[in-house]
């Protein structure tokens, strides 16, 4: 454990308040930014006071004045923010001159990919800084509030499908005109992580007919949840590899499945107006899914966005940064940028997620952050952390959420679920059948001494009550009130008996009959008067 | 006419009465279904009206045109919300007419015999051809008295059985309908209360029952059935006022059903077949409610019946935490901000009388763009589908009305839940707490949702008189105060 608050003697103005500071990002075309005015009001909720570099939210839309009026100090310089920032927000990981910034008991709070940035480590470990990667925030429920991956990968799923419709020379929904028919685009989304379904809710909602892929199995209720088509891969259970064992990322496949894949893609291309791929293996280059003869084999004006571009594209023509156009005239875009794309919304979503973060390490909202190593998450994101290397972390106490949902299917294999099902009908018939010996029994031991006009009765009443049984297992449950109404309407079939009787030569039997003819006429037209009002009240929206 | 003729018609009404109780698997299919009941019911009363067997149709005319003016009132004056008690009082009607007719077949009994005792024949008749003066006889009386009067011993037997489980069921149901009405309808006291001695009462008024039944059937007077019909009427009052008023919506089913067995006994007395039919069709329809209500609950038919609930079984998990307040200003932000909403309603809701206000809340949600449904627990409330009436009443589209089954996996990705007026079927001690009164009952699961709010008039225990663990969650907060003053001040602040 370790605190900021106390561990900052040198430089303090007024008080002990810990600074947060976000500078601008240097990387050239980075328009996002760590932190809002928004976020800088919640983080001062928690005790901390926050700066900014000046127009380091410019390209977000973010003002300095904006800023200010948040209630956050501008400062002029990336160095003078260094100096004056206890802990560091930032987007992209720190570049050379921005390490070299580094001090002593500072946090920063980045993306860091600490598994390609080991140099970058060994300088913050050197520095006495410690680093709290966000991009290895464990992907556990509770910490989903400050996934950055996933907020940025919403983004990115949505912008790829914007990108699509703006190179895509056509309408995505159907439509029949007064000038002709326009038939809806079909779009194929590979790979269902967070960008995937992304991807696939915004095409779908802007009218498209949208297929989509993945390797894991599981996924196939998400995506379908989404409006989209899964599009299954006729392969046996037990030969798929196990997506969840590995953190909810799809893990590499074997030849086999991936041979099977590649021609199951390659028999759809020719269809596919709109091909979007999110494949990405932890690690490791992004699998190659969508080779030249399938590009080939698509229709000229198609567009592919490959979402994996930055980690060598999913599509073998995919150039990281670039729009290519194949020789059939196929758009292929490898943009790498696509939440820079829409800076304001993903600084807004990033600089959430790091106030949560934040929070999560600010226990007391004291304005002191207490770096738990015991926490999972804490531990989990944290790269560097007292002058030691800390990544990679052990795995999470917690497994992962996508880990036990596979469990359940799991259990079940085939013949296990043919011996429930048998069981089942076996214990169904078991009832069944003793439930009408005994019932057989009893309407035979009442034949024995009951009289022939007597059963001719019984019959009609036993299968009366079987046929009620049959039918009113039917009945909706939001209809139960308007059943109890009619039922009951119909229950002044007594009615029949007073009428029968009233003709009598005693006064007395006329009499009760009579009362019972009128209330019984009560009960029918009541019933049924109120179970029409209730029923005319039903309507779809 | 013909009795042919009549039996005819019988079989027709019989068919649409299956066909009315059938048609309410869907709600398009449903109003439909209503006419076939009313055909059903108007052809069986015409063709008993001009068959054999009736007599002094013009009386009966008029006393039907009265019946239906009262029905007529009952029915359009009646507020959604006093449904449950309009139901339970007009199954009392059935009852007490039940009990009439079955008099009446018992006064008739007892005048065929003596007029047939007068002109030195024998009642009930012997087995075989009868004897020619017993035709001319039963050729001078009523049609009625002239159907008992050919008669054998064996039938006349079980003739009275069916007679003393008629008057004996439409009792019980006549007063147990009675109490049910006034508990739903606040006159009398709702909680379980029972006069010392407890079930112990109604099992000696029961014993006492089958006794005289008994006796009755060995030839004992008239006044073993008025004394039977007595103990009946206070075994339906004193079991009754031992449930409490949460358990009602299995009591007005099992009324129903009871309702519809005392019809069929009569039917069997009388020897008419639509009666046995439509009785039957009732009686099951009643039972399988109760059933399913029961299941709901998670309680036995028989622990509902005897009332109450049972005490804890061990010591019950303490709660921890408190219950935080919240305002409508702090409501409305939340719902601002929400995509995904569930209402789940309860009796509460029905008492303040909030569904208009629940439906314009909807209807601000959803102009939105917010999704909103609700979740329905099959008990909530005092009649079975209570809720869904209430809703339909207000206009709530019934495709956004959801049962517990289709939505209780959904509450996880909801942002917020707003609980109205309900208490024990949103209560997790029924999950988590293995002691607790209603352990093992499924419940909609809210808290499992982002953000629950509860209105509710004040902080006490719901119908079951636990406490509920949802209440002090870091996640709920509690809106209190009436639930339709709280809407109306919660509607402006919707943007």
């Amino acid at each position: 454990m370790c605190c900021y608050g106390a561990a900052r003697h040198g430089h303090v103005k007024e008080g002990m308040t810990v600074k947060i500071g976000a500078p601008k990002e240097i990387e050239p075309g980075e328009a996002r930014v760590a932190m809002t005015p928004d976020s800088a009001l919640q983080l001062q909720k928690l005790g901390y006071e926050c700066v900014i570099e000046t127009g380091a939210g410019a390209a977000a839309g973010f003002t300095d004045a904006a800023y200010q009026a948040a209630g956050v100090e501008v400062v002029k310089t990336a160095a003078a923010l260094w100096k004056a920032a206890d802990i560091v927000a930032k987007v992209r990981p720190p570049n050379a001159t921005e390490a070299k910034r580094f001090r002593e008991g500072q946090l920063l709070i980045s993306f860091f990919w600490p598994g390609q940035n080991e140099k970058l480590m060994e300088t913050a470990k050197a520095a006495g800084t410690n680093v709290i990667a966000m991009d290895m925030v464990p992907r556990i429920s509770r910490a989903q509030k400050m996934d950055a991956l996933s907020s940025m990968a919403n983004i990115a799923g949505y912008r790829a499908v914007i990108e699509a419709g703006n190179n895509f020379g056509r309408f995505f929904t159907g439509q029949v005109t007064a000038a002709g028919k326009v038939p809806p685009a079909k779009v194929l989304v590979v790979g269902a992580g967070v960008a995937g379904l992304a991807a696939i809710g915004t095409a779908t909602s802007l009218g498209a007919i949208t297929y989509a892929f993945d390797v894991r199995p599981e996924v196939a209720e998400q995506i379908e949840s989404m409006g989209a088509e899964f599009v299954f891969l006729e392969f046996s259970a037990d030969e798929l590899p196990d997506g969840a064992a590995t953190g909810g990322y799809a893990p590499p496949q074997s030849p086999e499945f991936q041979a099977k894949q590649l021609a199951k893609f390659r028999e759809i291309a020719p269809e596919m107006d709109i091909v979007i791929t999110t494949a990405l293996i932890p690690g490791r280059p992004a699998p190659l899914l969508w080779t030249k003869d399938m590009v080939a084999a698509m229709k000229p004006g198609s567009v592919i966005i490959d979402l994996a571009a930055e980690r060598g594209g999913n599509c073998e023509l995919t150039k990281a940064d670039e729009r290519v156009v194949s020789d059939n005239g196929v758009v292929i875009i490898g943009y790498t940028d696509f939440p820079s794309r829409m800076a304001a919304q993903a600084s807004t979503l990033y600089s959430t997620n790091i106030r949560h973060m934040m929070a999560d390490l600010t226990p007391g909202k004291d304005g002191s952050v207490n770096h738990n190593m015991e926490d999972d998450v804490i531990r989990g994101a944290t790269a560097v952390f007292g002058g030691e290397i800390t990544y990679p972390p052990p795995p999470p106490k917690v497994a992962a959420i996508a880990a036990q949902k596979r469990e359940k299917p799991k259990e079940l294999t085939p013949e296990e679920k043919r011996a429930a099902e048998v069981a089942a009908f076996k214990a169904q018939t078991k009832n069944q059948v003793t439930l009408l010996a005994v019932g057989g029994a009893l309407v035979l031991g009442v034949g024995l001494i009951a009289p022939a006009s007597f059963m001719q009765h019984f019959i009609v009443f036993v299968l009366s009550v079987f046929i009620g049984f049959q039918v009113i297992w039917n009945v909706a449950h939001s209809l139960h009130t308007p059943l109890m109404a009619v039922t009951n309407a119909i229950s002044s079939i007594v009615i029949l008996g007073a009428l029968m009787q009233i003709g009598s030569s005693s006064v007395l039997i006329t009499l009760l009959a009579a009362l019972g003819i009128f209330m019984a006429a009560v009960n029918i037209f009541g019933g049924f008067l109120v179970t029409r009002r209730m029923l005319a009240m039903f309507q779809k929206s | 006419m013909d009795f042919g003729f009549t039996i005819a018609a019988y079989a027709v009404a019989g068919v649409l009465f299956i066909l009315s109780l059938g048609g309410l698997s869907g709600q398009e299919s449903a109003k439909r279904a209503v006419w076939y009941g009313i055909a059903g019911m108007a052809i069986a009363v015409v063709a008993t009206l001009i068959g054999p067997g009736a007599g002094l149709w013009l009386m009966s005319l008029i006393l039907i045109a009265a019946g239906a003016g009262v029905g007529y009132q009952l029915a359009t004056k009646v507020q959604m919300t006093q449904m449950p008690e309009l139901v339970a009082i007009m199954h009392s009607l059935v009852g007490l007419a039940a009990v009439f007719v079955g008099f009446n077949a018992h006064i008739e009994l007892v005048n065929v015999a003596e007029v047939l005792g007068a002109a030195g024949l024998s009642f009930p008749q012997p087995e075989g051809p009868m004897a020619p003066p017993v035709y001319e006889l039963i050729g001078t009386l009523s049609n009625f008295a002239a159907l008992l009067a050919k008669k054998t011993a064996v039938e006349v037997g079980i003739l009275r059985v069916e007679l003393v489980l008629g008057i004996w069921i439409g009792a019980v149901t006549f007063t147990g309908s009675v109490i049910a009405y006034g508990k739903l309808a606040g006159r009398v006291n709702s909680a379980a209360k029972q006069l010392p001695g407890g079930h112990m009462l109604n099992a000696g008024a029961a014993g006492a029952s089958v006794l005289l039944a008994a006796m009755y059937l060995g030839g004992a007077g008239g006044w073993t059935l008025i004394l039977l019909t007595l103990l009946a009427l206070f075994i339906g009052y004193h079991l009754i006022m031992g449930i409490g008023g949460a358990d009602m919506p299995v009591v007005v089913s099992m009324l129903n059903s009871y309702s519809g067995w005392a019809a069929a006994a009569i039917g069997f007395s009388l020897g008419n077949d639509l009666l046995i039919v439509v009785g039957a069709l009732v009686g099951s329809s009643g039972a399988i409610l109760s059933y399913i209500m029961c299941k709901a609950m998670n309680r036995s038919f028989v622990s509902v019946i005897l009332g109450g609930f049972g005490g804890a079984k061990g010591e019950q998990q303490a709660i921890e935490g408190e219950q935080i307040a919240i305002d409508s200003d702090g409501v409305a932000a939340a719902l601002n901000e929400a995509d995904s909403v569930i209402i789940v309603p309860g009796y509460g809701m029905a008492v303040a009388q909030a569904q208009q206000a629940v439906s314009e809340l909807t209807r601000k949600l959803r102009t939105a763009g917010k999704t909103v449904r609700f979740a329905i627990h099959p008990v909530a409330g005092r009649l079975p589908g209570h809720m869904n009436v209430l809703l339909a009443e207000a206009k709530v589209p019934y495709d956004i009305v959801l049962e517990m089954d289709e939505i209780n996996e959904d509450f996880p990705n909801t942002d917020v839940v707003i609980v109205i007026g309900s208490n024990d079927i949103v209560n997790p001690a029924a999950q988590d707490d293995p002691n607790s009164p209603i352990a093992g009952m499924p419940v909609l699961e809210v808290w499992k949702a982002k953000q629950v709010f509860v209105s509710k008039r004040g902080q006490g225990t719901g119908y079951s008189g636990i406490e509920n663990p949802l209440f002090f969650k870091d996640n709920t907060r509690m809106f209190y105060g009436d639930a339709k003053k709280s809407l109306d001040e919660l509607l402006p602040k919707i943007a």
